[in-house]
This record gives structure tokens, C-alpha cells and sequence, in this order.
């Protein structure tokens, strides 16, 4: 139990140094730290099909695919141009109410019953497998169309560029 | 395996609420004051992380599986909008030679 307030303190922290650091490179690096506490979460809730996803897409191709791009355009050094405090001050207000909204709605359910896996192999690979091929067979088809659009996407918006440049 | 089931036994629900909304917040901290396009979409995937730990965690409670499949599919829409993102950004940085966020202003018009 108490892992997972140890983890969530984890998450929270490099989350915040995420946004707040000026080199974008490290940024990238503690989003990575971050999305891999958001594994561990994954593996203590037992959804150990979901924990090796994350491992694998997120930190494994679309952190890397953010480095890619930090390293290719030579921002690996802190160019950015600050905003004035005022508009800060003022993301941060709007941040704090948006989170003092949800915390005040939570204040009105009692404490809620906790978590407990009724079903503790819910979250396998077998388990998902069998939902993802029979009741979600069209997403999952239809979700393999979108994936070939945003590649074809990706390649059109790259390269007609530098045919022209 | 036996105590890695234990070990999340008692975690009230609440807690898994509260924990994700401060994420969401920090996403959208990092949207509102950063100029950077690129850590702007770093903080977009926060978002996205934070409704897929909740919709887990919703899941497992209520024992449905069907709530673990809708992250498998926010997962493969997020890589998409990645690369599409990414796509964009190298080409406005062609034309531009910057990722400040005031760059696009031009598409006005």
C-alpha cells in the first residue's frame, strides 16, 4: 500500500521538473523517468499487459521519436524565449483551479471502498486478448487504418518539403 | 505475484483520483506557460498518461476488461498523433527556424 504513495510522490516530482526545467533535452529525460513510475502503477494495479505496452511505446518509440527531433533541429540547448511572468502567474491560477475543482467535487463522495482485484488476471495478455478479438474486433481493425493514415501523413509532411528546399 | 496483488489491496480509489487530476493539472501548467511547441506536446502525453492510469484504475475496481482495451487504443492513437505532431513541427521549423509557440501566429492569415 504504502508503495504506491512512495511511487505516486515519484511521479509527481519528475512530472513537475518536466515542466519546469529550461533544457528541453532534459525534459525529455524526465518525462521518461516519469512514464516509467506510470509502469510501475500499470504493474502494481496488475495490468501487466498494459505496464509492457507503456514500456515499450511510450518510453521505448515515442520518447525516443521526441529525442529524435530535439537532436535533429539542434534545440539541445536552452533558445526558449520566456514568456512574462504575468502569463506564468497566470497558467499557474488556472492550473490550480482546474485541480481545486476536481479535489472539491471529490470532498462530496465518501471515502470510497478500496481497490481490490476482485479478478486478479484481468489484466493479462490471454484475458485482453480474448475482449480485444471478439467483443472489440472492428476498433482494433479500424485503429490499424488510422496508424497507416498517420504514417503516410508523417512521411507526405516530411519529405514534400525538402523536395522543394 | 501473490504480493504484488496484495501490495495495491487498500489503496482507496479517492487516492487514484486525486493523483491523476494533479497530473492532468501539471499537463496543463506545462501547456499554458511553456512557449516550446515540442515540450507542449511532452506535456499533452502527460495528459494522456494520467486518463490512462484513472481508466485502469477504474477498471481493475470494477473488474471489466473492457476499460484496460480503451487505453490499449488511446495508446495507438497517441503514437499516431505523435508522429503526425512531430511531422508538423520539423516542417514549421523549416520554415521558420524556431519552435516558439508565437511563430505560428502567422497562420492568421
Amino acid at each position: 500500500m504504502s508503495v504506491f504513495y512512495f511511487v505516486a510522490f515519484l511521479s509527481i516530482f519528475f512530472a513537475l521538473m518536466t515542466i519546469f526545467t529550461k533544457n528541453p533535452v532534459h525534459s525529455v529525460l524526465y518525462l521518461v523517468i516519469t512514464f516509467f513510475t506510470f509502469t510501475i502503477h500499470y504493474i502494481l494495479l496488475n495490468a501487466q499487459f498494459l505496464a509492457v505496452v507503456n514500456f515499450i511505446v511510450y518510453m521505448g518509440a515515442i520518447m525516443v521519436l521526441f529525442l529524435f527531433v530535439l537532436m535533429l533541429l539542434n534545440l539541445n540547448k536552452d533558445t526558449e524565449p520566456l514568456k512574462s511572468n504575468l502569463v506564468k502567474f497566470m497558467g499557474v491560477v488556472a492550473g490550480a483551479c482546474l485541480l481545486l475543482t476536481v479535489a472539491g467535487s471529490l470532498r462530496l463522495m465518501e471515502v470510497s471502498n478500496p481497490i481490490v482485484l476482485k479478478n486478479p488476471d484481468i489484466g493479462l495478455v490471454g484475458s485482453l486478448g480474448k475482449v480485444l478479438f471478439s467483443d472489440f474486433l472492428l476498433p482494433f481493425e479500424i485503429s490499424s487504418i488510422l496508424l497507416l493514415t498517420a504514417m503516410v501523413g508523417a512521411v507526405l509532411l516530411a519529405k514534400n518539403e525538402s523536395k522543394k528546399a | 505475484m501473490e504480493t504484488i496483488v496484495q501490495n495495491i489491496q487498500g489503496v482507496p480509489l479517492n487516492h487514484y483520483i486525486l493523483f491523476c487530476s494533479i497530473i492532468f493539472t501539471i499537463g496543463v501548467i506545462g501547456v499554458l506557460t511553456r512557449r516550446n511547441v515540442i515540450i507542449i506536446m511532452m506535456s499533452v502525453e502527460l495528459m494522456l498518461n494520467a486518463v490512462n492510469l484513472l481508466l485502469t484504475a477504474f477498471s481493475a475496481h470494477s473488474g471489466d476488461p473492457a476499460g484496460q482495451v480503451f487505453v490499449f487504443f488511446i495508446m495507438a492513437l497517441a503514437a499516431a498523433e505523435v508522429a503526425v505532431g512531430l511531422a508538423i513541427i520539423v516542417m514549421v521549423y523549416r520554415n521558420t527556424r524556431s519552435v516558439d509557440i508565437n511563430a505560428l501566429n502567422r497562420l492568421r492569415g
